[in-house]
This record gives structure tokens, C-alpha cells and sequence, in this order.
């Protein structure tokens, strides 16, 4: 239990950390370590397969390229266009939209957590086994999955499209 | 907790292990000065010890009594931290490998305990993942240190790690489909015994693009000649550990040769069946791990005196277009293979 709080704390304060400082590589680093305080919960969870996945894709893979931007464009601090005595509700429009989108989140969450539910290892380690995990992923969760992969795959055409705009005129 | 023998035992060897890994570099630095040498018809190191073998000691009292340095306008603290980074994940990677079978060391101990200083059931994608935070070692070094050859170096150096980390992951997943296990152990027990007698039964006989795929990107990921560019000199100055000195950066040069081990070593067990050999009985089966990594290694000194530096663009070119797409279907014809055959 000692060792569950352990990660929790330091992923709840790492992830307030991420957007209460003002460096964007130090964001970038937080979040690192957030998502390895994730993974340490995963472990906990029986769950070394997810633990794992977690670091090389987020905290690996992303996050670098996180990394890899905030470095090309070498801003050490954020700019600020508004004045920051103004409430978040008050600001221009995108303030205002990104404001309702953080109440609507706390009331998610809120709601999630008291809907309840079970928690704790999965019964007969449903997601430690790698085979268990990839079957369940091919068979009963097979349209999500197929759906992500399209979903990613828009991203990349968009991403190449975006690239590329010169040529296309 | 009580202290028992095993509980004894697996300290030691971790301990052990770490300790290897320290002189791992440093031989590495002398069978690299020597093998250069021999290569270019040099003496090599030859006036420390007899020849020249107390060299490494006098380079590492050398790097302890330089004075650290560091920029005025460089980020302390990720500029302190980027070294720790680099060698921390350089020893942790080495920490899911086995190097040997179950042993009792003579009988000194009731029950055997794996060669190996932690058996996870994942090793395989623990050492994938330690190594993608090796990055971020090199890329704060380069940024922190806040000079154009150091960003330069340590932008170069993650779009590199990036490019080649897929082919490199996807060299592995074919091992893993034939092998049927993410464990370490358990692949390298799979590739015990001999075909026909002769021919043992190693995976690079079975997957031979998988282990070419695996030690090119291998070479890539640990920033070796022909692949190192990330401190090209002649462009670069340093690249990204321009601005480092003393034992900071000793560090990144640890973190360098020792993850040169690493990759020599998850090879040998990946693809030349780790501690299994003939003439050698089981027990004794580090002897042929420690020689076929020995072996690997040395291909990688002979590598870095043999063939130029590529270029970048040539660099990007082959992991992308060639080395990618041919992992890609060697991943789809070992899948196939293994549907058709059974693992």
C-alpha cells in the first residue's frame, strides 16, 4: 500500500507541476515523470505487459517527440497574450472554451469516482498475459482497435498533407 | 525480511554485476585504443603497465582531478541531471539479461538462482523501454547545455534513435514470434541443443535478417561509428557532450560502452543462444556467453575503424526506406513461417 501512494503522489504532483510551471521542457520532463509513476501503479496492478507499453509509448516514444518540438523551436518560456489578472472564465473566446473544457472535466471525474466500481488486480490475470491481452484485442475489442489504427493513420495523411502544402497548389 | 543465503547470494551477484559493467568500459576502452591501432598500424597504448594495460586506470584518475565545467547560460540543473540519465539507464538495461544457466555456485547455496540480477516475465520490452529513456539522456545534454553544437548533436541523436528504434523493435518482435516468450530465459533456453548435431540451434540460423536488422540498428541506437553522428567531430565538435568534462562526462562515455555491452549482450541471447555452446557443460555456460559478446563487441570496435561516417541524409534514408520496409516483412514472413510450421 506504502508503495501505491508513493506513485500516486508523485504522478498527481508531477501532472500539477506540468502546467503550474512555465518551461515548456520542464513540462515535458514532469509529464516523463508522471508517466512513470503510472507505470510503477500498472506494476502494482499486476500488470507488467501495460507497465511497460506505458513507458515505451508514452514516456519513450511521445514523449520525445514532445521533447524533440519544444527543443526545435528553443522557447524557454511560454508567451503570455493576455493579462493574467483576468479570470480564465473572462478571457478571449479559446480561454473561455478551454475553461469550460476543465469544468466539464472535473465534473467527469467527479462522477466517475463516485460512480465506483471495482477495483484492485484483475481477476485470473486478464492483463498480465501478453496472449490474453493481444486475443482480447483481436477478438472482442477488434473494432476499437481497427478504429484507433484508422484514427492514426488520418493523423499521418493529415500530417503529410499539412507537410507538403506547397507542393499541392 | 530475513537474510538468507539466496537473499545473500542475489546481492552479491548484483553487486557483481554492476561492478563488470564498470570494467566492461574500461577494457572496452583499451581493447578499443589497441584493436584502432592494430587496425592503422599504430602502437596503441603501451607506456601504463605492461602494454599498456594499466591505461584505462590512468585515463579515470585523468577524468577525476579535470575540473568541471559548465556553461554560464546552460540549464544547472537538467545539465547536472543529463549524465545521471545516460548512465543510469546504461546499467539498469543490463539488469533483465541473463548471462548464464541456473546455478548452486558449487553447492553453496540449497537451491540454484538465475544468472541474472532480475527475471521479469517482460525482459524483452523492459530493455526496449530503458533504452528509449536512454534518449532522453543525450537530448537534455544537448539542450541544456545551451550551445549550437550540443543541440545540433542532441537533435540529431533523437531523430536518429526515433528512425531506427522501429526496426529495432520490430527485429526483436520476429525473435519474439519464433521464441513464443517475452522472457529472456525462455529464448535462450529455446535454442538449446543442435540440429542434425551440427548445427546448433541458434535463431540467427533461423531469423539471419532479423540479426542483421537487430545489430545495424543496435550500432545506431548506441550512436557507433558508422552511425555517430550525434558527435560527429569534424561537424560537431563533441556533438551533444560539447560542453561536458570531467566526470560528467566519463559519465556519458560509461553510459556509451555499456550500452554497448548491453545491446552485444541481448543480441547473444537473442539470436547465438546465449550461455549455450558445445564442449562446455551447462554450468559453465557464461564462459560462451562471455565469448560470443566478446566477439560481438569486437565486431563492433572493427566496425567503427573499418567504414566511414555516412551521411545524415543517407543515415535517415536507410533507416526509413530500406532498413523499416525490410523488417517489416521479415516480421510478415516469420509470422506466416510460424503459422505454417508451429513455433
Amino acid at each position: 500500500m506504502g508503495l501505491f501512494y508513493l506513485f500516486a503522489a508523485v504522478s498527481v504532483l508531477a501532472s500539477l507541476l506540468v502546467i503550474a510551471q512555465r518551461n515548456p521542457i520542464y513540462s515535458v520532463l514532469l509529464l516523463i515523470a508522471s508517466f512513470g509513476a503510472l507505470s510503477g501503479l500498472y506494476v502494482l496492478l499486476d500488470a507488467p505487459f501495460v507497465a511497460v507499453i506505458q513507458i515505451i509509448v508514452y514516456a519513450g516514444a511521445i514523449m520525445v517527440l514532445f521533447l524533440f518540438v519544444v527543443m526545435l523551436l528553443n522557447a524557454p518560456h511560454e508567451e503570455t497574450e493576455y493579462d493574467e489578472r483576468v479570470h480564465p472564465l473572462l478571457r478571449p473566446g479559446p480561454m473561455r472554451f478551454g475553461g469550460l473544457l476543465a469544468i466539464a472535466l472535473v465534473l467527469e471525474l467527479v462522477w466517475a469516482l463516485t460512480k465506483g466500481g471495482e477495483s484492485g488486480p484483475f481477476a485470473n490475470g486478464a492483463v498480465s498475459s501478453v496472449a490474453t491481452i493481444g486475443r482480447l484485442l483481436f477478438t472482442e475489442y477488434a473494432f476499437a482497435f481497427e478504429v484507433t489504427s484508422v484514427l492514426i493513420l488520418a493523423a499521418m495523411v493529415g500530417a503529410v498533407v499539412l507537410a507538403r502544402r506547397e507542393e499541392w497548389r | 525480511m530475513t537474510i538468507t543465503p539466496i537473499l545473500v547470494a542475489q546481492i552479491v551477484l548484483t553487486l557483481f554485476v554492476f561492478v563488470m559493467l564498470l570494467n566492461s568500459a574500461a577494457i572496452m576502452v583499451y581493447v578499443e585504443r589497441k584493436v584502432a591501432a592494430l587496425i592503422q598500424q599504430r602502437l596503441g597504448p603501451y607506456l601504463v603497465g605492461p602494454k599498456g594495460m594499466l591505461q584505462p586506470l590512468a585515463d579515470v584518475v585523468k577524468l577525476m582531478f579535470k575540473e568541471e565545467l559548465r556553461p554560464k547560460a546552460a540549464d544547472a540543473f537538467l545539465f547536472a541531471l543529463a549524465p545521471i540519465i545516460s548512465a543510469t539507464c546504461a546499467f539498469a538495461a543490463f539488469a533483465v539479461v541473463p548471462f548464464g544457466a541456473e546455478t548452486t555456485f558449487f553447492g553453496l547455496l540449497n537451491e540454484p538462482i538465475k544468472l541474472q540480477v532480475a527475471d521479469v516475465n517482460v525482459a524483452v520490452l523492459v530493455i526496449f523501454a530503458i533504452a528509449s529513456m536512454g534518449v532522453y539522456g543525450i537530448v537534455l545534454a544537448g539542450w541544456s547545455s545551451n550551445s549550437k553544437y550540443s543541440l545540433l548533436g542532441g537533435l540529431r541523436s533523437s531523430a536518429q534513435m526515433i528512425s531506427y528504434e522501429l526496426s529495432y523493435g520490430m527485429a526483436l518482435a520476429s525473435v519474439l514470434l519464433v521464441g513464443n516468450s517475452l522472457s529472456l530465459t525462455d529464448i535462450v533456453n529455446h535454442q538449446a541443443g543442435a540440429w542434425w548435431h551440427v548445427l546448433p540451434k541458434w535463431f540467427v540460423f533461423v531469423q539471419p535478417v532479423g540479426f542483421l536488422i537487430f545489430m545495424t540498428a543496435g550500432i545506431a541506437e548506441t550512436n557507433r561509428a558508422p552511425f555517430d553522428f550525434p558527435e560527429a567531430e569534424q561537424e560537431l565538435v563533441a556533438g551533444y557532450h560539447t560542453e561536458y568534462s570531467s566526470m560528467s562526462f566519463a559519465m556519458f562515455f560509461l553510459a556509451e560502452y555499456i550500452n554497448m555491452v548491453t545491446v552485444s549482450a541481448v543480441a547473444t541471447d537473442l539470436f547465438l543462444g546465449g550461455w549455450h555452446g558445445p564442449l562446455i557443460p551447462e554450468s559453465f555456460g557464461w564462459i560462451w556467453f562471455l565469448i560470443k559478446v566478446g566477439a560481438l563487441l569486437f565486431f563492433y570496435v572493427w566496425m567503427r575503424w573499418t567504414l566511414p561516417r555516412y551521411r545524415y541524409d543517407q543515415l535517415m534514408a536507410f533507416g526509413w526506406k530500406i532498413l523499416l520496409p525490410l523488417s517489416v516483412v521479415n516480421l510478415l514472413v516469420t509470422a506466416a513461417g510460424v503459422l505454417y510450421f508451429g513455433a
